[in-house]
């Protein structure tokens, strides 16, 4: 069997992973896995191989799609060949450029296509910050038109307690 | 100050103990961060590369979880086997082995926290411990990006999460792992299976020294491969899980090979010893293999507990750059030179240890 990456050497390293229920296996020569660090594992996954290899549907499709003038990133001038050739991205903003390629892409790679975690805290407090406003400016509406003034008074303390912590 | 002079001595760094350290050697997490306005490093101008490494570096040496005695340094400044070493202490990857101008390190002097600068990431930052301590090492890890926060905008959209380079990172830009001490389920032969078991689980088995399928020292990492779609504590729980399971496996596994096979066991083991006390060239490969025989000698009571920490150290001081480190010679170590002095060096330090001692094995009881 010979290496997928150079196509020339014998392949010694195989290695097989199941993601997302699809049976991915790749067949390597050594020096081709010491070069792309499948030696160290903290680095190494396969999803990114793969990537690297076009053998994946999304990455065909990408393939196409970048023969028909090349797109390029206008922040950092990253152009989709880049992206094919390193499997990587040159700046924050190529994930929007690059966003429909992308897309399938993911969709293969990881458990979904919406993150579901960590959300920078600045971020998150201003969230809570504004669905807090949300829910007292509606209370305070109620109270008014429920001619409650004291507890008007009181949600206007907080409203401006809340706009002030933001 | 040389990092060589701020490291912990390998001694020190292996008589360290967590939760099931017969098993689980170490946890680890790392996260990926980029700056929102600056290009990701592997396509950033050294102009950029700078600017990223002068605003980082600063902002993670103040954190105070890094403690106001940390290492801080420009990968620039290090020798080839500084770098190394650091490599071999698991403190930073290959890759920002090979960095030089515009790279960096931070590191705490408890080295639990290590902060690569401008790797594939603006920021690869890690959190390591010993045993099994995947909840903890995430906790410590979570409290430093938030720290970080305060004081730099990341990369970040609502739908994708953290931008990483490469978008096998992408989201939460976590890599949980643990370092995993298998003897039972090779010598026994089941484990194979249980590499499948847990890749069907999307997660990663590989062996942590050793080219391909092979494991030195039977030492495996499991990692998670993915990213996206799915929080973070998930990630930790789901690996933690398995790795309960794994430790189980192993723990029957040792029992089924006392109870069925003891002689074959007790004369691994006691070959194990005699090879690494006497030999006068040994290879690394020769050495990894038998350190993790002498290991489960330790484990099973053939060899008195106290005792596990100077295996550890052995393994960590038989790996190339600290072998070259211990070595009066200026001059790179040739192979050869490297199996005739670690050959030394285990004897050396084997001289005074006990002869594995088979009638102390005390049997565990077998869980279900
Ligand atoms: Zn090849
Ligand atoms: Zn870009």
């Amino acid at each position: 069997m010979t290496c997928q990456l150079c196509k020339q050497r014998e392949a010694t390293v195989h290695l097989t992973q199941i993601i997302e229920n699809e049976m991915k296996k790749v067949d390597i020569c050594d020096q081709c896995a010491k070069e792309k660090q499948l030696h160290d594992p903290t680095t190494f996954s396969l999803a990114d191989l793969l990537l690297g290899l076009g053998s994946g549907k999304e990455t065909e499709k990408a393939k196409d799609e970048g023969g028909e003038g090349d797109i390029k990133c206008p922040n950092c001038g990253f152009s989709q060949a880049d992206f094919k050739k390193s499997a990587r991205l040159g700046c924050s903003e190529c994930y929007e450029v690059f966003a429909e390629s992308l897309a399938g892409m993911l969709k293969g790679m990881h458990k979904g296509t919406q993150h579901r975690g960590k959300v920078p805290p600045k971020l998150r407090r201003g969230l809570e910050t504004g669905a807090q406003l949300a829910r007292l400016e509606k209370q305070l509406k109620e109270a008014i038109a429920a001619e409650n003034f004291e507890a008007a008074a009181h949600l206007r303390d907080e409203i401006r307690a809340a706009k002030a912590a933001a | 100050m040389s990092v060589l002079d701020f490291l912990i001595s390998p001694a020190e760094a292996c008589a360290r103990s967590g939760p099931n350290d017969k098993i689980v050697l170490s946890s680890r997490v790392r996260l990926a961060r980029n700056l929102r306005t600056v290009p990701f490093p592997t396509h950033a101008k050294k102009a950029d590369r700078v600017r990223a490494y002068e605003t980082l570096v600063p902002a993670v040496r103040s954190l105070a979880m890094m403690g106001d005695d940390a290492f801080a340094d420009s990968m620039e400044k290090l020798t080839a086997l500084e770098k190394q070493v650091l490599v071999e202490r698991h403190l930073i990857s290959r890759e920002h082995a090979a960095k030089g101008a515009g790279s960096g390190l931070v590191l705490n002097r408890e080295e639990s926290l290590s902060v690569m600068v401008n790797e594939e990431d603006h920021l690869r930052m890690q959190s390591l411990r010993p045993g099994m301590q995947l909840r903890q090492s995430w906790l410590a890890l979570d409290a430093v990006d938030s720290a970080l926060q305060e004081q730099v905008e990341f990369a970040f959209t609502p739908q994708y999460g953290y931008l990483t380079a490469c978008p096998t990172n992408l989201g939460t830009g976590i890599r949980v792992s643990a370092m995993l001490h298998l003897p039972g389920l090779v010598l026994g032969e089941q484990i194979n299976q249980i590499i499948q078991a847990v890749n069907k689980l999307g997660l990663a088995v590989r062996g942590l020294y050793g080219e391909g399928t092979e494991a030195l020292g039977n030492i495996f990492q499991v990692s998670n491969q993915m990213t996206l779609g799915e929080a973070e504590s998930d990630i930790v729980e789901r690996l933690d899980k398995v790795l309960k399971q794994i430790i189980e496996n192993e723990e029957n596994a040792r029992i089924g090979l006392l109870e069925k096979k003891p002689k074959v066991l007790f004369n691994h083991i006691g070959r194990a010893f005699g090879v690494l006390s006497n030999a006068h060239t040994i290879s690394s490969k020769e050495t990894m293999n038998l350190l993790s025989l002498l290991r489960l000698g330790v484990d099973l009571g053939m060899l008195p507990a106290s005792r596990k920490g100077l295996v550890d150290e052995l393994f960590l001081v038989s790996q190339p750059a600290h072998l070259q480190l211990a070595h009066p010679a200026k001059e790179k170590l040739g192979a050869d030179e490297r199996d005739l002095f670690r050959a030394d060096q285990l004897r050396t330090r084997l001289a005074a240890l006990e002869k594995p001692d088979h009638t102390k094995v005390v049997l565990p009881p077998a869980k279900a």
